[in-house]
């Protein structure tokens, strides 16, 4: 037993130098309110947290923010550029970004239009290389393309995040070969982003043998938010487990557990 | 009141009076901001947060003033 509890504490993951012992990073947008998001951000054992970068309210200051309810020396920010559609406006949000927290790891994301909002990848590419050139390090959500991905991390990107469905769809994971192609080439953690709708669906990423999982909505979204992270913690984990433990072989016909042996007559 | 001292500025899109000599810590404690919570951009350029008491500013400039919010 000591053991297993050994090997767990010494599986961790490592982006850009930074080592987590989770595997879940969770969005912080969505929820009712910031107390919400406090707790069910506790309840998912996420180290790594994704943010916004917006303009502050002027006619509201004093209103609470984001880091009085979750606090960055706790939970690793990672700045997002939700809402950026050209890389210039990507490098501004982050910059901004860099210099409200004081790091340099980031979320790329350039979106194309409703209602899919599919990763545009001419855009990403354009932004990543504007950004690695600024010194960012960049964890870039993407299409699940084999070719965009390992030409990300040609660029030098530190991690690889193909969608696994359309962001906030809670559709599952619906395109687990090519997922499964990405992560068998890169050499940079492949992370699950977007698409995630319930514990299973967490579960069958990490299965896949994703190093990590990136999701908001179905936690924010779910009738018990808490409730709902507490599962996507144990969903992470079992499926970490298992990919470590190495599934069985699928086969076509039944392969009884019983011995067949010492049967009475 | 000099005419340096006039003028308008753009605070988050917004037309703001510049009623007169004016740092970026002097604005953000004007809004009623907690300068370590927020970030500046200055005309496209980010103010460092040790330059906010040193960066004065100039009819026309274009300030962004940001924080972080919940995300996915």
């Amino acid at each position: 037993m000591d053991q297993v509890v050994s090997a767990d504490m010494d599986d961790t993951w490592t982006v850009a130098g930074r080592s987590f012992r989770s595997r879940l990073v969770v969005g912080t947008g969505r929820y009712k309110d910031l107390e919400e998001t406090a707790a069910a951000i506790e309840a998912s054992g996420a180290e790594m947290v994704t943010v916004a970068v917006r303009r502050v309210n002027l006619s509201d200051p004093k209103a609470p923010m984001l880091q009085d309810f979750v606090d960055p020396k706790k939970y690793t920010y990672l700045p997002n550029t939700a809402g950026c559609h050209t890389a210039n406006e990507a490098v501004r949000t982050l910059r901004l970004a860099r210099e409200a927290g004081g790091w340099n790891l980031v979320k790329l994301e350039v979106l194309g239009p409703p209602p899919h909002l599919y990763p545009d990848m001419p855009g990403t590419f354009e932004a990543a290389e504007a950004l690695i050139k600024d010194g960012f390090e960049v964890m870039v959500y993407c299409a699940d393309d084999p070719l965009a991905a390992h030409r990300l991390e040609q660029m030098g990107c530190v991690a690889i995040m193909p969608l696994g469905a359309p962001i906030g769809s809670g559709l599952g994971i619906q395109n687990p070969a090519m997922l499964s192609l990405i992560i068998e080439q890169a050499k940079v953690p492949v992370l699950v982003d977007a698409g995630v709708g319930t514990a299973s669906d967490a579960a069958i990423g990490m299965e896949l043998g994703c190093d990590a999982v990136l999701l908001n909505s179905a936690i924010a979204h779910a009738r018990e938010p808490v409730l709902m992270a507490r599962a996507m913690k144990a969903a992470v984990e079992a499926g970490r487990f298992a990919y470590r433990a190495g599934r069985m072989p699928r086969r076509m016909g039944a392969d009884p557990s019983s011995p067949l042996g010492g049967l009475i007559r | 009141m000099n005419d340096a001292g006039m003028g308008m500025i753009t605070v988050n899109g917004e037309a703001r009076p510049l009623d007169g000599p004016m740092t970026v810590a002097g604005l953000l404690a004007a809004i009623g901001l907690d300068g370590r919570k927020v970030a500046v951009e200055r005309n496209e350029a980010i103010v460092p947060r040790s330059e906010y008491a040193a960066t004065r500013l100039e009819p026309g400039d274009s300030l962004e003033i940001v924080h972080f919010i919940g995300g996915g």
